[in-house]
Parts: structure tokens; C-alpha cells; sequence
């Protein structure tokens, strides 16, 4: 049983995302689901997994690099009854494999948990191959899959522990690298399609996803110190989307934003923007997220710059067009 | 499961699967159908449910059953004939082929209490999935077998050896990989669209046991199928004619999909060995 005391917060946080997967959550779910299963294709090692490889050899499958058929291969273990969690860089996941994420996790409804890491600007130098900010707006538009985008390390634990409790096809996205910030510092409830509510009270709703969301939260502090008030709405489930809570805040606000590491096409804030369109709602929606083009490469921070999402740029995008408001 | 094991039977059931095959190809009409790989699969399919496959049809969920996968997911004709045969499928369902809303898709879809153990349509993914499937049986002791049939020409698919690297690394011998190797892909013969070279020797090399066969000669097929290996997958080259049975479609690309004339019928029948009892056929009309 593992406790969400603040020691294993901050804990899990030095570790990132894909650090508490594969030393908190892999080891939690093979005890909850007896069924469960990991398979990678050859980043078991980056990706902390030789512990758990080592505790459970006939649990743990590498298929090379080989994402396409890893993701096949995933199917067929599940569609045999097993939960199977598969692990690769969130890049070629979801792009290499598309078709196969779109037949066995869509269509043909596997019980597969996609584990996508490093998606988002954390990789820097890599470059542009190993960027992912396509990801979102390509699963969420695939049936029957559910998405996922946790905003720290101790959600990364709470989303694919509830992930393999869930009996579906799953995307988690995994973004930001070592010691990314805690967005909570204490434990807290989490369901999939349940936004929570980080921040209450203002005018302006800030919906965030991923570990931005705790640039949204510093964003939403200095707006306090430039008198506007902003609510901090975390999405973890980019689908199903939580129109309840996104109705809710866009009754209350005059104005919405989306904090997002993915293209502002097509994820978090075309989800919100699609559900919106038809709502009546006034509130115009600023979309914040990475530009429509690929930039040379640099760090992470550079490259959030250069987009926009640092928390005080973040700031004075929200402030900016909260001074346009009538 | 269908009864019949000894050579002259089974030669019977691939007429009969034969003859649906057409029956199904007429019925569709204008819409036209997979004649090609459908005729070129008839044996395959004979020998696997008539002698191979343990199956129970009256449970399609029966964990120990053995799983055929169609990875090739055009040559649904004679599979959903040879599925009618055993059981999971009746002759009012074969009337559903392509018809709107009908669960009997030009590619099979997943559906266990019907036998159908994969969807089908999108070639090289069966493979991956059956690599899969043959590997949760591994670890988990089970004695069940897995089959695979692909096409040649679905091999031009990367990914198809991805999962033959894999079935081989995990010692996957509870799987066999069946290649229906009618030599004619959409666009002509594989030498002159993307020649796949000396499959056999590739197969090897991927570390794969390999057995070729005369695709349509049921007892080579029957042999094939018994060959017992351990420690790596089986592949059997079973070497087919594309249109195998009418002789105005054997061999040419433009029967890969296509409308099957009443008067094409009527003379593709004439071409049939006599079958003593076609009341159930008779009713597809």
C-alpha cells in the first residue's frame, strides 16, 4: 500500500513523472491487478524499469525498437486477459504507431495503458524528433481511448494506478523531466473525468494540463499581485473531457484560458473550445500553448519560452487580454 | 467442430467452402468481393478447421480453445464459409455478408462468440497481435495454439518482420505462421511491385522453422500443420494460385476484388467438382 504522505510527495517529485511510474506505480498496480504486464520497446532502462524487470522477469517484455509491434503485441497479451501497460517515448508512441493505437486501443478496445514519456518540450536537444505536442489532439480524437495528462509526479502515480483499475484503453501523457514542481503537496481525490479544482475564486478560469499546470498556478499568483483574480482548473483527463466543471467555470468567468505543452491545435484548448462553441458561453477563450511550427532546439525552459508558458509569460497573456475585456 | 479428417474429406470441405465462396461473391453483387485471396485461402482454411483447430463453437470465450488469427483480412469469403462449417456462423448469417449494418464486414471484426478472433483489414497487424497472443500462452503454461495467416504480399509490411524478430525471440513455438503465398498483390506479381526475394530463406533467417507446401493439396497442408517444433515459431509457405478454381480468375490481379457476373457464376460453378448435398448452398441464392 502506498501512502501520499508529503515525504513521498516530495519524493516522487525528484523523481518526475516517469520516474514515479517506474519506481512507485508499476510496482502498486502489479500488486493490485495480478493480470498487469509492462512491455517497452527498449526503454526499460531509461525508464527506470529494470527494478521492476528484476522482481517480475515473466512480467516485463521488450520488443526492441519496435513500437509498432510492441503496441500489437500489447493486444494480443491483452485481448488474452492481461492489463498491459506499454512504455516508449510519448513521440513515437503515438505518431510511429498511430494506426496501431487507432485499431487495437480504438477499435478493437484493448486493455492497453499507453505510457507516453518526455512528451511535450522536455526533451531539448533531442530535438524536434523527440518533441511531442501532436499527441493529444491525435488521441483524443480516436474513439473509445481515454487520455490522460497528469500535472506532477504524485498525479502521474494516482492516474496510472486508476488507469489500471480501469478496464479500457488508456494515453498517459508524461511530461516534464527530473524533479518536477509539486503541484500538490498533499494527497487529494482523484477520478478519471474529474478536473480538480487547484485554485478557487476570480474572474478568470485558467484551465491547465501536464506539469505546466504549476506555471498556470504560479501565473494565477502574480495576477493576484496585479489584482486579477484567476481560478486554476487542472485537466487531467483531456478525455473524457469534464464539461461539467467546464461549464461551470465559463458560467463564472469572463474570461477562460488553456495552460498547455502541446499545439495550441487540437488538445486541451480545442477540446475546450469544441465544447464551448456550443454552450452560449460570452467568455472569449485564449488558447496558450506551443506555436503551430518546429523550432530550432534548445532547453526546456527555452523552449517554454519561446512558446509562451513560462509562469510570468503566462501572466501577461491572461492579464493582456483581461485588460481588453469590456 | 467439423468432423473431417481424412484427406478426401477435407478435399470435400474445401469444394463446399469453394462453392459458398462463389455463392457469397454472387449474392454481394455489384458491390463485388475479395474473390482472389478468398479462393486462394479455400484449403487453408479447409484443413485448419476441418482437422487442425481445436475449437468450441458452442463457447467461443473457452479459454483452451486454439486462436486463428487472419491477419490477411481480405479473404474473409472462404473463412466465413469455413466458419459456418464448424458452427460459429449459420447460413442466415452468411446472407449478412456485406450487407448494411451487418456484423460480416469485408474484413472480419473481433467477435469470439462467432470465431472471430481479430479484426481484420489493415495488413501486418494480425501478426503483432498473434506474437501477442501465442505469448500470453507461454507464460502462462497454457497448451492452446496459435495460427496466423498472412499474405506475401502483406509482407512488404515492416512491420510484419518486426513481429517475426519478436515470435522468435520468445521462442513463441506454440505459433504458426501460415503465408498464402498466391503470388499476386493489388498492383501484379510481387517481382515486379516489391519482390520479397527468397521468402523462405528470410523466414529462416528470422529464425522461424519453415515447411513449403502445395497451399491447395490439403494432405501436404495436413503434413505441414503436424510437424511438431520446439523452441521457435513455424512458418508453412503454402503455395497458392490466386482465383484457385475458376479458371478465368486463377493468376489475374483483377480479380483481387471485384463483381462476380451471373453468368461468370454460372460458368465458375460448371468448373466445381459435384457436391451430393448443396441444399444449404442452394439458399444463399
Amino acid at each position: 500500500m502506498i501512502s501520499y504522505d508529503s515525504i513521498s510527495l516530495r519524493t516522487w517529485s525528484k523523481l518526475g513523472q516517469r520516474g514515479a511510474f517506474a519506481a512507485v506505480s508499476s510496482f502498486e498496480i502489479a500488486r493490485q491487478v495480478p493480470s498487469s504486464v509492462i512491455v517497452t520497446a527498449d526503454l526499460g532502462f531509461l525508464s527506470g524499469l529494470d527494478r521492476f524487470k528484476a522482481k517480475f522477469p515473466d512480467r516485463f517484455f521488450n520488443v526492441g525498437i519496435a513500437e509498432q509491434n510492441m503496441v500489437g503485441v500489447s493486444a494480443g497479451l491483452a485481448q488474452e486477459g492481461m492489463t498491459v501497460f506499454a512504455t516508449t517515448y510519448a513521440t513515437f508512441v503515438t505518431m510511429r504507431s498511430c494506426e496501431q493505437v487507432r485499431h487495437f486501443l480504438g477499435y478493437m478496445r484493448s486493455n492497453v495503458k499507453i505510457v507516453g514519456s518526455g512528451a511535450g518540450l522536455v526533451m531539448g536537444y533531442s530535438g524536434n524528433t523527440h518533441y511531442t505536442f501532436e499527441d493529444i489532439a491525435m488521441m483524443r480524437v480516436i474513439p473509445n481511448i481515454v487520455v490522460l495528462s497528469p500535472a506532477d509526479a504524485a498525479e502521474t502515480v494516482k492516474a496510472t494506478i486508476a488507469a489500471a483499475n480501469y478496464s479500457g484503453p488508456v494515453y498517459i501523457r508524461l511530461t516534464g523531466g527530473l524533479n518536477v514542481p509539486m503541484v500538490y503537496k498533499e494527497d487529494y481525490d482523484f477520478a478519471i473525468g474529474k478536473n480538480v479544482l487547484l485554485k478557487p475564486d476570480g474572474d478568470v478560469a485558467i484551465f491547465a494540463t501536464g506539469t505546466v499546470a504549476y506555471n498556470a498556478l504560479q501565473a494565477a499568483m502574480e495576477l493576484a499581485r496585479r489584482g486579477v483574480q484567476a481560478r486554476v482548473v487542472n485537466v487531467h483527463t483531456i478525455k473524457p473531457l469534464d464539461v461539467e466543471s467546464v461549464l461551470r467555470e465559463s458560467r463564472a468567468c469572463r474570461l477562460l484560458v488553456s495552460v498547455e505543452e502541446h499545439s495550441r491545435l487540437g488538445g486541451l484548448g480545442g477540446a475546450l473550445a469544441e465544447v464551448l462553441a456550443g454552450c452560449g458561453s460570452r467568455a472569449p477563450l485564449l488558447r496558450l500553448g506551443i506555436s503551430d511550427q518546429y523550432h530550432h532546439a534548445g532547453d526546456h525552459n527555452y523552449l517554454l519560452g519561446l512558446n509562451g508558458l513560462l509562469p510570468e509569460q503566462i501572466a501577461q497573456s491572461v492579464f493582456a487580454a483581461y485588460s481588453q475585456l469590456d | 467442430m467439423a468432423t473431417a479428417v481424412s484427406v478426401p474429406e477435407l478435399q470435400y470441405l474445401a469444394n463446399k467452402l469453394r462453392r459458398t465462396s462463389l455463392l457469397m461473391a454472387r449474392r454481394v453483387g455489384r458491390t463485388g468481393s475479395h474473390l482472389g485471396s478468398g479462393l486462394s485461402s479455400v484449403e487453408i482454411f479447409a484443413t485448419l478447421y476441418g482437422a487442425v483447430l481445436r475449437l468450441n463453437p458452442a463457447n467461443g470465450n473457452d479459454d483452451t480453445r486454439d486462436r486463428l488469427i487472419l491477419s490477411r483480412g481480405h479473404s474473409v469469403l472462404s473463412y466465413y464459409a469455413a466458419l459456418c462449417e464448424v458452427g460459429f456462423l449459420s447460413p442466415d448469417d452468411l446472407l449478412q455478408f456485406e450487407v448494411n449494418g451487418s456484423f460480416l464486414h469485408g474484413h472480419a471484426t473481433r467477435d469470439l462468440e462467432r470465431g472471430v478472433e481479430f479484426s481484420g483489414g489493415s495488413l501486418g497487424l494480425g501478426i503483432t497481435f498473434a506474437v501477442g497472443v501465442a505469448l500470453a500462452a507461454k507464460v502462462r503454461g497454457q497448451s492452446q495454439r496459435v495460427y496466423v495467416i498472412i499474405g506475401d504480399g502483406e509482407c512488404d509490411e515492416g512491420v510484419v518482420w518486426e513481429a517475426l524478430m519478436c515470435a522468435s525471440h520468445y521462442k513463441l513455438d506454440n505459433l504458426t505462421v501460415i503465408v498464402d503465398n498466391n503470388k499476386l498483390q493489388y498492383d501484379g506479381h510481387p517481382e515486379e511491385v516489391m519482390s520479397l526475394g527468397d521468402l523462405a530463406s528470410k523466414l529462416l533467417a528470422f529464425g522461424l522453422h519453415v515447411v513449403e507446401v502445395d497451399g491447395h493439396d490439403v494432405g501436404a497442408l495436413l503434413n505441414a500443420f503436424e510437424i511438431s517444433i520446439n523452441s521457435r515459431p513455424k512458418a508453412i509457405i503454402a503455395h497458392t494460385i490466386k482465383g484457385k478454381g475458376v479458371s478465368f480468375m486463377e493468376g489475374r490481379k483483377e480479380w483481387h476484388h471485384s463483381i462476380l457476373s451471373e453468368d461468370q457464376y454460372e460458368q465458375a460453378i460448371l468448373e466445381q467438382p459435384p457436391l451430393p448435398d448443396l441444399m444449404d448452398q442452394e439458399r444463399l441464392k
